[in-house]
């Protein structure tokens, strides 16, 4: 149980490392490049129509309060921080006067039920099938699903996920290619409701799952075409245990350690690829609120969105790592 | 054994190369023809709008009056630019992180595989689109590359010091030291050799993953729209709505042809990756008692 402590508060430290790099490159992105924010802001503001000098002012101080750029650097850090500690991005340009904070809120449930349910698809499917393809090595379906994860796994969730718009939007058009649930369907816990939004999810979970699956299989598949090899899975193949046993027991349980590693490490990315797919088909997350945000040159949001990123991903994997010695049993001995 | 037997058998015999490598070969010289293309890259309006596939336009013709073939050498060639300087430049951070974690060990490399998984772990994307969100219209080819490469370095380092580590417990390591090498001399004349291979295969998958994320920013317009590369080629025929007006192949082909890129290079990669695996690779050229 001590091991257990130290451990889970090494992975608490590597949470806390990664929400300051990520917000701290946030704020040298945004305050050290030599472009300055406010006089950008305010010359696209005042490029149609005269407004006077003394509104031009007033509104240098208010913007330059809202970017947080008064004072030294170390000083504009500080307000920087204790407005991210708070979760407090001001209020939204775009969508004025509602706070970042609700639009982002309203976004994160979406955002987090596309991505948990997909990675959870593709974790798992795409290691049963890895698994099943490296242990039995002359199976033709298995080594064609082989290929077909080749082919893929290397294409980018933007492809993807576009291509399935071809397809579904314009080739053969059975579902929804835009938005999360029906426009005159009513949110709540209603069999229409649900439905509705589980016809919007398929395609751009299809496209999460697509590129998914093809790495955890290839990965599994390695992982397990090595472990066959070793001399206690010969053992147990001579002292007649069954097969489907040695590959559920003691091949696959000893292939899922490195993976659910793996899963904690390519969680950034998978979270990238789930928000660049929600602005494919118009999904309501934080990715299509993303994009919205920079065509409609609302900082606030971008910054908003950004902070909450780096926040939820490492909250994550920092889930993941607690949940770790579950799978690897040794975590718990030593 | 030379490169060009090498080279040969590897054709031969594995499947996945000789795919590969048909495939980027074929990018490669599409993208090479584009110093031979009768048009300036910038050209609009220039031929007939919206002339489909023939024999005369082989790739049609987009809404702005650009042959399409032409189009997408340029945009392949500048893509595959991207990505291979990416590439380049995030290599310089993840051998000089790998090589010095691994060679080095103790409280370095804590702090340094620390900082590691950190950058593995921190979504890029939203940082990029902030970062273009500030630069704007001073936004640059040179200036994305760079910041990708800056923040995309990470995954491969740990690659890199994973070897390298095995490499330091070698029997060829004590006897370069007994016989007075320095720590740094050691790092590049013994181990870089080995770690050379999997730096160019880790360097393949880069290219795809910096391709992949340029795509995506481009499309979206957060790019110098301007350069064509194969995502603002995209981002123009979404701008002229050219499926709705039935331009379907101003979509298709930079699709297409940038899907073949990603698998072309990534089964370079996988291949490659299989051939010089550090195990079998050090037992082949005999490079230890272990």
């Amino acid at each position: 149980m001590r091991n257990y402590s130290i451990y889970i508060a090494k992975r608490f430290g590597l949470f806390v490392l990664v929400v300051f790099v990520g917000i701290s490159l946030t704020f040298l992105i945004t305050h050290l490049t030599p472009i300055d924010p406010v006089e950008q802001m305010i010359a696209s503001m005042t490029a149609f129509g005269d407004t006077s000098p003394e509104a031009v002012e007033m509104m240098r101080l208010a913007l330059r309060e809202l970017y947080g750029v008064q004072g030294n650097l170390f000083e504009q850090y500080l307000t920087y921080w204790r407005r991210m500690v708070l979760l407090d991005f001001g209020p939204s340009l775009s969508a004025f006067p509602t706070p970042v904070s609700e639009l982002i809120g309203r976004a994160l449930p979406w955002t987090i039920g596309l991505l948990v349910t997909c990675t959870l698809i593709s974790w798992s499917l795409g290691n049963f099938l890895g698994g099943l393809s490296g242990y039995y090595r002359d199976n033709r379906i298995l080594g064609a699903l082989g290929i077909v994860a080749m082919a893929f796994h290397p294409v980018p969730y933007y492809i993807i996920a576009f291509v399935l718009l071809l397809i579904f939007g314009f080739l053969w058009p059975v579902l929804p290619i835009s938005g999360g649930a029906g426009q005159n369907v009513t949110q709540g816990f209603t069999l229409e409701f649900i439905g509705s939004v589980a016809r919007h999810s398929i395609l751009p979970a299809l496209s999460i799952v697509l590129v998914g699956v093809g790495g955890w299989f290839l990965g599994m598949r390695a992982l397990v075409s090595n472990i066959v090899t070793e001399d206690y899975v010969a053992y147990a193949e001579l002292a007649g245990v069954s097969r489907r046993r040695i590959l559920m027991s003691y091949v696959m349980r000893n292939a899922l350690v490195p993976q659910v590693t793996g899963l904690a490490m390519s969680l950034g990315g998978i979270f990238t690829g789930a928000i660049i797919v929600e602005q494919v088909f118009g999904y309501p997350g934080l990715g299509r609120l993303l994009v919205g945000a920079v065509y409609s040159a609302d900082y606030s949001l971008v910054l908003g969105v950004t902070a909450i990123s780096i926040i939820a991903v490492a909250g994550a994997v920092f889930l993941i790592d607690i949940l770790y010695p579950l799978f690897d049993p040794r975590m718990q001995l030593t | 054994m030379s490169f060009l037997t090498t080279l040969r058998d590897l054709l031969r015999y594995n499947v996945q190369f000789a795919i590969g490598a048909t495939l980027t070969l074929v990018i490669v010289i599409l993208a090479a023809m584009s110093f031979i293309s009768p048009y300036d890259p910038l050209d609009t309006y220039v031929v007939a709008l919206d002339a489909p596939p023939s024999w005369q336009y082989p790739f049609g013709t987009t809404s702005r009056g650009q042959d399409a073939f032409w189009l997408l050498t340029f945009a392949l060639r500048n893509t595959l630019l991207f990505g291979i300087t990416v590439a380049v430049i995030s290599r310089l951070f993840s051998l000089a992180v790998g090589l010095v974690a691994g060679y080095v060990g103790g409280r370095t490399d804590r702090v340094l595989m620390a900082l590691n998984d950190t950058f593995i772990v921190i979504p890029l994307f939203p940082i990029l689109v902030l970062f273009y969100f500030v630069l704007r219209d001073h936004m640059n080819w040179a200036l994305l590359a760079l910041a990708m490469a800056s923040l995309g370095w990470a995954y491969d380092a740990r690659l890199i010091r994973s070897v390298m580590m095995s490499l330091k417990t070698r029997e060829f390591t004590r006897t370069a030291m007994f016989s007075g090498m320095s720590g740094p001399e050691i790092m590049v004349k013994q181990h870089l050799p080995f770690v050379l291979p999997i730096v160019f295969s880790t360097a393949l998958n880069n290219i795809n993953w910096s391709i992949g994320l340029e795509v995506t920013l481009s499309v979206l317009g957060f790019t110098n729209i301007d350069t064509p590369t194969v995502g603002t080629m995209l981002f123009w025929a979404n701008q002229h709505s050219a499926l709705i007006s039935g331009v379907w192949w101003w979509y298709t082909i930079p699709t297409v042809f940038v899907m073949l890129t990603f698998i072309g290079l990534f089964l370079l990669a996988v291949s490659l990756n299989d051939y010089i695996d550090p195990r079998s690779r050090i037992a082949r050229m005999g490079g230890g008692s272990a």
